[in-house]
């Protein structure tokens, strides 16, 4: 008998007799209604020590550029608006690269920053989720450089987990991996007292865009 | 070397080598004592945790009486996304198939997520046999692997590590396995951090295998979650051309939906956070994007023993949070060494002596581990009755216990059992009580009492008994009722 | 009074084993307070033991007819009173347990049916009776610990401190870590006895944070542990069951003044009561 077989051969067994208990009666994907959903977004996103501010849409590029002010190598995915870049790009000193999927890890490595777009962001955790599409690129690009600024809409926005999951399951179903993402990378490992940066981007800037809000005075 | 658990004493012996580490346990109660507080305050944030918590035990109940049928669905699953699933029966077959798929690779070394599975079947030790050098790459990890130490916590396998230890460690160990730390490093835990991003950086970028656990495996989809904090398990998950993930077969979840509950327990239990930082799902193989070759291996590893009880299977809803460790006075001051392996605190003591059975000194003496104070299933986010639990378990160590030679304590169980079966008997031990009383007189309390008494009055004093007891005195002033 | 808020009620008293032979004067303290309350006690002379000592040690098939025994005896009272958290929580979350997992179903029924009128002291007194003012007079500083069976097993939550509010003359402080196990645990007190001695030592510290005179509880098993350590570490703080706080009246207090001595002391440990003077200012 191969090992799966008997495995599940022990399982049928150690089940036997026992009752067999139906999935709990669960309204799944309840919304969290929230006063102000962006508000709240902005200030859990804060809570992690990133950076958010909050654009409006023809401030991207501004906003962009001025989140990357001292970035000199930046990669971008294939399918990010090449707009949002624009005003960076024009910057004497700064390369802008869109990812054609054959960068290595240690080419990877020699960049200091990537922008993005996400797929969804959750307000009470203060999460964002990417699922990466064209405009979010492989997992790669958002991990190896040390800086990610991140532009998510409005109206990706949802309340809590639970809302979270429909808008994602299209990605899931497609074969694509979801990173969630809620502030810098940190560790709590050394007598529990929270360090921001480990392996991940150090630094993450949060670009949160309404039509109801200006760029802010630089 | 983590997961060389083997030969323990038992609990107790263990526990007072550990009680008298007062470093060990000035660390463990700050670090405890912290994640305590962060935990309460944003559970106290969902005034519908109860709900969630129910809801937890009530999908992991589900999936653990079809555990069968949705294993199969997620094979199909995996399988159809392009993973290649292998089953294994227990620690020894997991290692193999493992290391031969390491071998397949032609990999001299791999980079680890942190997962609880693959220390149960120290695998590390497996792959170090065969040559291959195993790096873990979470902080704490790291500084357990490289302190020659064991993991004494679920979620910070180094809580009973201190700054100035962590810093000592790191100078002296990082060096010989890879880039040192900087020569002026301080214990400042930022320096610490960075030093192990330095380090393992250059691991990250150059690995060709990963090996991983998972928190949930969904079988709807055949998408595998990780969890974490650091973005150590990122770059294992995403960098290296092979990735293998080693996964209870408790772990599966039935719908990408159920995420929803989960996702929502584990982070405010574990690391007291609404979310944790870093939240990893993958679905087989994706083109372009992250290893392209793929596999799972189903752990079973005493998993049907645990299911085969059905009182006992509710351990198995475990998510490995470790809330209740933090809340657990025993393991407050003991920490997690005395209870013999990666699984300690209030679910070890129930989880290791049916995983791995009821036979070692330290499986029998884990049920007993506890003063049933009842903290642990009070925080549990999928409401296991851990005190219940130990309490069946202890019953189960008594009854294989039964038939023998008897023991002291099982003779004076059951002489105490006669006596109370009858209260003629039972008055007539009261009465010697009563004499004793008598003869003590006006002393409140004895000292030091001989024989199995010291148990008690070594550093307590014991009550006398006094000279009537209530029962007397009832009959005397109020008349038998009857 | 006219009406007491206990008449015409007839109520069995479980005295647990452990406080009829070791601390008698708590199930005596019962006896006046509910007495007071204008309740009819009972007290079955063929009560023994709950078996909670056998249950928890691993020993059910020896708790298994201490199970049936309850069950018989106190079947036919509107209600079962004991002056233990611990113990109703064995006869309230065991005792069916206990029988279904001997292959007794039968027995199971009966024992859950007896548990539900089966009640800790305080529970019976805040919400059979509705009383917090239970008519005690107490003038001394006191602090709390509420025992984990009561809290975690029975969720008595803050019965006992509203009873203990309403009690004139009292110096009621807040005992830091209050909800924190004392290390007691029934047998684990002697399998792991160093771990519970390290626990004790804690929660005997916190007790002298307070600076009270007496440390109070609803379950003297508990007591024996924690005032065992304060007794060793000559602390001068007693200890004492919540059912002997309530029972004291203006008169033991009037008569200790005169006489210079304490009336219901478990441990007769010397000490110097102060006044109510004292206590207040």
């Amino acid at each position: 008998m191969s090992t799966r077989d008997d495995m599940l051969t022990r399982i049928a067994a150690a089940l036997e007799g026992a009752d067999r208990i139906p999935p709990p009666q669960r309204e799944y994907g309840a919304t969290t209604p929230l006063p102000d959903i962006a508000a709240t977004f902005v200030e859990r996103v804060e809570d992690y020590r990133a950076v958010v501010e909050r654009v409006a849409p023809d401030g991207i590029p501004a906003a962009v550029a001025a989140a990357l002010s001292l970035a000199t190598r930046v990669v971008i995915p294939p399918g990010l608006p090449r707009e949002w870049v624009a005003t960076l790009e024009s910057v004497d000193g700064v390369e802008v690269v869109a990812d054609q999927g054959d960068l290595s890890s240690d080419e990877l490595d020699r960049f200091d920053s990537v922008v993005t777009a996400a797929a969804v962001g959750i307000a009470v955790t203060g999460t964002i989720v990417l699922d990466h599409g064209p405009d979010q690129g492989r997992r790669a690009l958002s991990l190896v450089p040390d800086v990610h600024v991140c532009v998510v809409h409005e109206s990706q926005l949802v309340g809590d987990v639970p809302e979270s999951i429909a808008p994602l399951r299209d990605a899931v179903d497609a074969g694509r991996p979801l990173t969630w993402i809620s502030g810098p990378s940190a560790t709590s490992d050394i007598e529990l007292e929270r360090v921001e940066g480990v392996h991940g981007p150090r630094t993450l800037h949060v670009l949160l865009v309404g039509t109801d809000h200006p760029l802010p005075p630089a | 070397m983590s997961g060389t658990f083997i030969g323990m004493p038992k609990f107790q012996t263990a526990a007072k080598e550990a009680l008298g580490n007062s470093q060990q346990r000035r660390n463990l109660q700050h670090a405890t004592g912290t994640i305590r507080r962060k935990r309460a305050g944003v559970v106290d944030e969902l005034d519908n945790w109860d709900e969630l918590r129910q809801a937890g035990a009530a999908i992991k109940d589900n999936v653990l009486s079809h555990l069968d049928t949705y294993l199969v669905q997620l094979e199909e699953s995996l399988t159809q996304a392009g993973a290649t699933v292998h089953w294994a029966a227990d620690a020894e077959e997991a290692n193999r198939i493992v290391t031969s798929l390491v071998r397949a690779t032609g990999a001299e070394e791999v980079v680890k997520v942190k997962s609880m599975a693959t220390q149960e079947i120290g695998l590390n030790e497996a792959l170090e046999v065969a040559g291959i050098n195993a790096w873990e790459t979470d902080l704490a990890e790291l500084i357990v692997q490289l302190g020659h130490d064991k993991p004494s916590h679920i979620l910070v396998p180094a809580i009973h590590r201190n700054r100035a230890e962590i810093r000592e460690i790191f100078l002296r160990e990082m060096g010989q396995v890879g880039t040192p730390p900087p020569t002026g490093l301080t214990s400042n835990p930022r320096e610490l951090a960075e030093a192990a991003r330095v380090h393992l950086r250059e691991k990250f970028l150059r690995a060709k295998v990963a090996i991983s656990g998972a928190n949930f495996a969904i079988a709807e989809t055949g998408t595998l979650v990780v969890v974490e904090s650091e973005g150590n398990g990122r770059m294992c998950l995403t960098l290296p051309e092979t990735l293998i993930s080693v996964v209870g077969i408790e772990k599966v979840l039935p719908t990408l939906e159920d995420l929803e509950v989960f996702m929502q327990l584990l982070p405010r239990s574990s690391t007291g956070e609404r979310m944790n930082p870093y939240t990893s799902t993958w679905t087989g193989i994706t083109p372009g994007d992250g290893p392209q070759d793929v596999h799972v291996v189903l752990l079973d590893n005493g998993r049907t023993d645990a299911l085969a009880d059905q009182v006992g299977r509710q351990a198995l809803r475990c998510i490995r949070c470790s809330a209740c460790l933090n809340v657990c006075p025993v393991y407050q001051r003991v920490g997690g060494h005395a209870y013999g392996s990666v699984y300690p605190g209030p679910i070890g003591a129930i989880l290791n002596p049916q995983l791995r059975g009821t036979t070692s000194d330290v499986d029998q003496s884990l049920p007993y581990a506890s003063s049933l104070c009842g903290a642990c299933g009070d925080v549990c986010p999928v409401n296991i009755e851990i005190p219940e639990l130990l309490v069946h378990l202890r019953t189960r160590v008594v009854d294989e216990h039964r038939g023998g030679i008897p023991s002291g304590e099982q003779i004076a169980m059951k002489g105490a059992a006669w006596m109370f079966s009858d209260h003629r008997r039972w008055e007539k031990a009261q009465k010697g009580a009563e004499l004793s009383g008598r003869a003590l007189g006006k002393k409140d309390t004895i000292g030091r009492l001989p024989g199995p008494l010291s148990a008690w009055s070594d550093a307590r004093d014991a009550p006398t008994p006094p000279a009537e007891s209530f029962r007397s005195w009832w009959k005397r002033e109020k008349g038998d009722p009857r | 009074m006219t009406s007491l808020p206990g008449q015409g009620m007839r109520v069995a008293l479980f005295a647990t084993c452990f406080n009829d032979t070791m601390w008698p004067e708590t199930p005596k303290a019962v006896v006046t307070v509910l007495e007071r309350l204008g309740v009819t006690v009972e007290f079955p002379l063929d009560q023994t033991c709950c078996g909670q000592m056998f249950t928890n040690t691993g020993y059910a098939r020896e708790a298994l007819p201490l199970v049936e025994r309850f069950a018989d005896v106190f079947d036919g009272y509107d209600a079962v009173v004991a002056p233990s958290g611990s113990c109703v929580g064995s006869v309230r979350h065991q005792h069916a347990t206990v029988a279904r997992g001997c292959g007794q179903p039968a027995l199971a029924d009966q024992a859950t049916t007896t548990a539900r009128k089966v009640y800790e002291f305080s529970e019976l007194l805040v919400d059979v009776l509705g009383v917090t003012d239970v008519g005690a007079t107490f003038p001394h500083r006191v602090t709390y610990h509420p025992t984990c069976h009561s809290l975690r097993m029975l969720r008595v939550a803050d019965k006992p401190l509203q009873l203990l509010r309403e009690v004139r003359g009292i110096d009621l402080v807040d005992l830091p870590e209050a909800e924190e196990c004392c290390g007691f645990g029934g047998t684990f007190a002697m399998k792991n006895a160093d771990t519970s001695v390290a626990m004790g030592a804690d929660k005997a510290q916190h007790v002298r944070e307070t600076h009270a005179e007496v440390l109070v509880a609803g379950d003297n098993s508990c007591l024996a542990h924690i005032g065992g350590l304060l007794t060793r570490q000559r602390s001068g703080i007693r200890v004492m069951h919540l059912a002997e706080v309530l029972a004291s009246t203006e008169r033991d207090f009037a008569a200790e003044n005169e006489l210079g001595t304490a009336g219901d002391n478990p441990t007769n440990q010397p000490t110097d009561r102060p006044t109510e003077e004292e206590v207040t200012a």
